[in-house]
C-alpha cells in the first residue's frame, strides 16, 4: 500500500512538470510582456523598466540560472506567486476568497450527490416505466438550458420579484442568508446531468447477474438496491465525487460574478477582466496540483471499497 | 443495389433468398436502420438540420448581399425595448433592433463557432489517440502525458486561460479576433477526452484479425491507421461529435459573457450578457428568446446523440 502510494507519487511529477511548462508557454511566450499594459498610457521608460524588474520579465527566458523559465518553476514549488496587478500578494487574494467560495459551493455539492443519487436509486426501481422516461426527459431538458439563464432567471423571479432571498451578497449578512439561492440554482442546474449519469450507473448495475441471483433468493427490493447496487455502483461515483472535490476550492465562477460573492470565481472574473496573468496562472496551478491530488485519493479509495482492486 | 431499388413484386422472391443465404449488413447500414425507426430521434435530426441550414443560408446571404431580415439585424425597427408584439414577435433590444433577426444572425454566429471548435478539437484528438493507441511506446507516452497534464487543469480554468491569451493576438500575421479566439480555445483545448476513447478503442482493435491480416501483407502503420483501425472506431467520433456540439455551444455563451467572444456582432451568449442588465428593467425577452434558440438545438443534438449512440454502438445493442 505505501509503496502504492509512492509509486503513484511518483507519476505526478511529469505532470506537475507539464502544467507548469504549459502556465509558462501560456502567459510567458504567448502572453508576452504585458508591463507596457500595468503601466498605464503616459508612463515613462523609467516607470516601465522599474516594473519589468519587479515582476522579473526583464531577465532571459531560457538559458540562465536566474532566467524566467527557470523562476518560474521556483516560484511555484515555494508557491511565491508575487504580486498581483493592484500590487496585492496573489496568495494573499487566493486565501481570502477560499472561504466564501467554499461556503458557496460545499452545499451545492453535498446537495447535488445526495438528492441525485438517491432519485437515481428510485429510478433504477422503476426502470422502464412512464416515470422513468420522464425523468430522462427532464433531465435532458434540464441540461439543454444554458447555465446563465437558469442563474438570470431565478435570480430574477426568486430574489428581484418575489424577494424570497437577497439579490446580491453584502458583507453584513448571514453566510447562510446570500449563498441559499446561488446554491439553489447551483444544484437545480447540476441535477440533469448528474442524475442521467448516475441512473446509467445503476442501470448497468441492475443488467449484472448477482442482482438477479439476490432477487431470486426473494430478497426485497430496498435490500437488493440498497445492499447490493448501491455497494457496487461506489466505484464510479467515487470518481465522479472524488474528482470533483478541487473544484469546490474554484468556486463558481458564474455564480459568484451573478451575486458578488467574493469567492475565488469572483477572483478570476477580475483577472480574466483586467489580464492579470498572475492571479489567472496561480489559479491554474493550484487547482492543477489539488486535482492530481485528488486524482492519488481516488485510486486508494477504489482500494478500499473494492477488495477486487489490488495495489500491485 | 439497395431495396428501394427493387420492385415490390420481387419481395417473395427475396424472402426465398434470404432464408437460402443471409445477406450481411454493415454496422453502419445497421445503424442507420435501427435510427430511422427511432421517430424522435428524427424529428431532432431534423430541426439540427433545420438550424444548420439556417447558419449555411445566412452564409450564402452575406455572400451574395441578399437583403433578408436576419441580415439587416442592425436595423431600427421600432422604439428601444418594445414588449413581444404582433410586428416584432420578439420585441426589440435597447437601439430597437429586432430581437428575431438578432437570434436568427446568432445561430450563424454561435453554430460556426460549435462547428470550427468541434472541427479542430477531433481532428487533434482523433489522430494522436489512433497514433499512440497503435505504436505505444515512447510515442504513446509523450501523448499520454500531454493529455494527462491538459486535463489535471479545470476545464473552465483552461479554456478561459487560452481565450484571455490567444485574445487580440497575432498568430503567422493572422489576427485573432472576436470568434476565432473563441473556437480556437475552445478546440484546442477540449480534445482530451476523444483521444483518450479513441486511444483506448485502437488498443482493443490492435490484436484483432483484420489488423493483423493487413500487417502480415506489409501494409505501412499509417495505412493501417487510416485505412484499416479508423473505419472501425469512426462511429465513436460521430457519437463524439453530436454530444460535443452542445457543450460547444453552451461553452461560447461563457465565454461571450465574460467578454471574451464576439463583440460587434450578434451572438446567443452576447444577447444573454446583454440580459443581464435588461432584466433588472423587466425586459426578458432579448434573454428568452436566446435561451429558446439553445434549448432546441441543445434537447434536439442531446436526445439525437443519444439515439445515435444506442444505434452505433454494438455493445449496447442488446436493449
Amino acid at each position: 500500500m505505501t509503496t502504492y502510494i509512492i509509486r503513484r507519487l511518483l507519476y505526478t511529477i511529469p505532470i506537475v512538470f507539464g502544467v507548469l511548462l504549459l502556465t509558462f508557454v501560456l502567459f510567458t511566450l504567448v502572453g508576452g510582456d504585458i508591463s507596457i499594459e500595468i503601466a498605464g498610457k503616459n508612463a515613462t521608460p523609467d516607470t516601465i523598466a522599474e516594473i519589468r524588474a519587479e515582476y522579473g520579465l526583464d531577465k532571459p527566458l531560457f538559458l540562465s540560472w536566474d532566467s524566467q523559465f527557470i523562476n518560474h518553476f521556483k516560484n511555484a514549488f515555494t508557491f511565491d506567486f508575487g504580486r498581483a496587478r493592484d500590487r496585492e500578494l496573489v496568495v494573499d487574494k487566493i486565501k481570502r476568497g477560499v472561504g466564501p467560495s467554499l461556503a458557496l459551493t460545499v452545499p451545492m455539492f453535498f446537495g447535488v450527490i445526495i438528492i441525485s443519487v438517491s432519485l437515481a436509486l428510485v429510478i433504477a426501481f422503476v426502470q422502464g416505466s412512464m416515470w422513468d422516461v420522464l425523468a430522462v426527459f427532464i433531465c435532458v431538458a434540464g441540461m439543454s438550458i444554458p447555465y446563465l439563464s437558469f442563474i438570470l432567471f431565478g435570480q430574477y423571479f426568486l430574489a428581484y420579484k418575489l424577494g424570497l432571498f437577497p439579490v446580491f451578497f453584502s458583507p453584513d449578512l448571514p453566510t447562510a442568508q446570500y449563498v441559499a439561492l446561488p446554491v439553489l440554482i447551483g444544484i437545480v442546474s447540476g441535477l440533469g446531468g448528474n442524475l442521467r449519469f448516475y441512473r446509467t450507473v445503476m442501470l448497468d448495475e441492475m443488467r449484472s447477474d448477482y442482482v438477479r441471483t439476490a432477487f431470486a433468493k426473494g430478497l426485497s427490493t430496498r435490500r437488493v438496491l440498497f445492499k447490493h447496487v448501491l455497494k457496487n455502483a461506489m466505484i464510479p461515483i467515487i470518481t465522479r465525487v472524488v474528482l470533483a472535490i478541487p473544484f469546490l476550492f474554484l468556486g463558481s465562477l458564474l455564480l459568484e460574478r451573478f451575486f458578488g460573492i467574493p469567492g475565488l470565481g469572483y477572483l478570476m472574473i477580475e483577472a480574466i477582466g483586467s489580464r492579470d496573468y498572475f492571479v489567472i496562472n496561480a489559479m491554474t496551478y493550484i487547482s492543477a496540483i489539488l486535482f492530481v491530488v485528488f486524482n492519488v485519493i481516488t485510486d486508494i479509495c477504489y482500494g478500499l471499497v473494492d477488495p477486487r482492486v489490488s495495489f500491485e | 443495389m439497395g431495396w428501394w431499388t427493387r420492385g415490390s413484386h420481387l419481395s417473395e422472391h427475396r424472402k426465398i433468398l434470404k432464408t437460402e443465404q443471409p445477406k450481411g449488413r454493415s454496422l453502419w447500414k445497421d445503424g442507420v436502420r435501427r435510427l430511422r425507426r427511432r421517430k424522435l430521434a428524427m424529428v431532432c435530426l431534423a430541426v439540427v438540420v433545420l438550424y444548420f441550414l439556417l447558419a449555411g443560408f445566412l452564409y450564402l446571404a452575406e455572400l451574395f448581399d441578399w437583403q433578408v431580415g436576419p441580415i439587416r439585424w442592425q436595423q431600427e425597427v421600432g422604439k428601444s425595448y418594445q414588449p413581444p408584439s404582433r410586428e416584432n414577435i420578439f420585441g426589440t433590444d435597447i437601439f430597437g433592433q429586432s430581437v428575431l433577426r438578432k437570434t436568427l444572425y446568432g445561430a450563424k454566429i454561435s453554430m460556426t463557432v460549435a462547428l470550427c471548435a468541434s472541427f479542430i478539437s477531433l481532428a487533434i484528438g482523433v489522430p494522436l489517440g489512433a497514433i499512440a493507441g497503435y505504436s505505444r511506446g515512447v510515442v504513446d507516452e509523450i501523448i499520454v502525458w500531454v493529455y494527462s497534464t491538459l486535463s489535471s487543469i479545470p476545464y473552465i480554468l483552461l479554456i478561459l486561460a487560452f481565450a484571455v491569451v490567444l485574445r487580440d493576438k497575432t498568430l503567422f500575421g493572422y489576427k485573432l479576433t472576436g470568434i476565432t479566439s473563441v473556437y480556437l480555445a475552445i478546440g484546442l483545448t477540449s480534445w482530451v477526452g476523444i483521444c483518450r476513447l479513441i486511444r483506448g478503442e485502437v488498443i482493443k482493435h490492435k490484436n484483432r484479425e483484420y489488423v493483423l491480416a493487413a500487417k502480415s501483407y506489409g501494409s505501412s502503420g499509417r495505412r493501417i491507421i487510416f485505412k484499416h483501425l479508423m473505419p472501425n472506431v469512426f462511429h465513436l467520433v460521430i457519437i463524439d461529435f453530436s454530444l460535443r456540439f452542445v457543450a460547444f455551444i453552451h461553452a461560447e455563451v461563457i465565454l461571450s459573457f465574460l467578454g471574451l467572444g464576439e463583440a460587434t456582432r450578434p451572438s446567443w451568449g452576447a444577447m444573454i450578457n446583454d440580459a443581464r442588465i435588461e432584466l433588472s428593467r423587466g425586459v426578458w425577452w432579448q434573454m428568452a428568446a436566446a435561451t429558446v434558440a439553445i434549448f432546441f438545438i441543445s434537447l434536439a443534438l442531446n436526445i439525437f446523440g443519444d439515439a445515435l449512440r444506442d444505434s452505433l454502438d454494438p455493445k449496447l445493442r442488446i436493449q
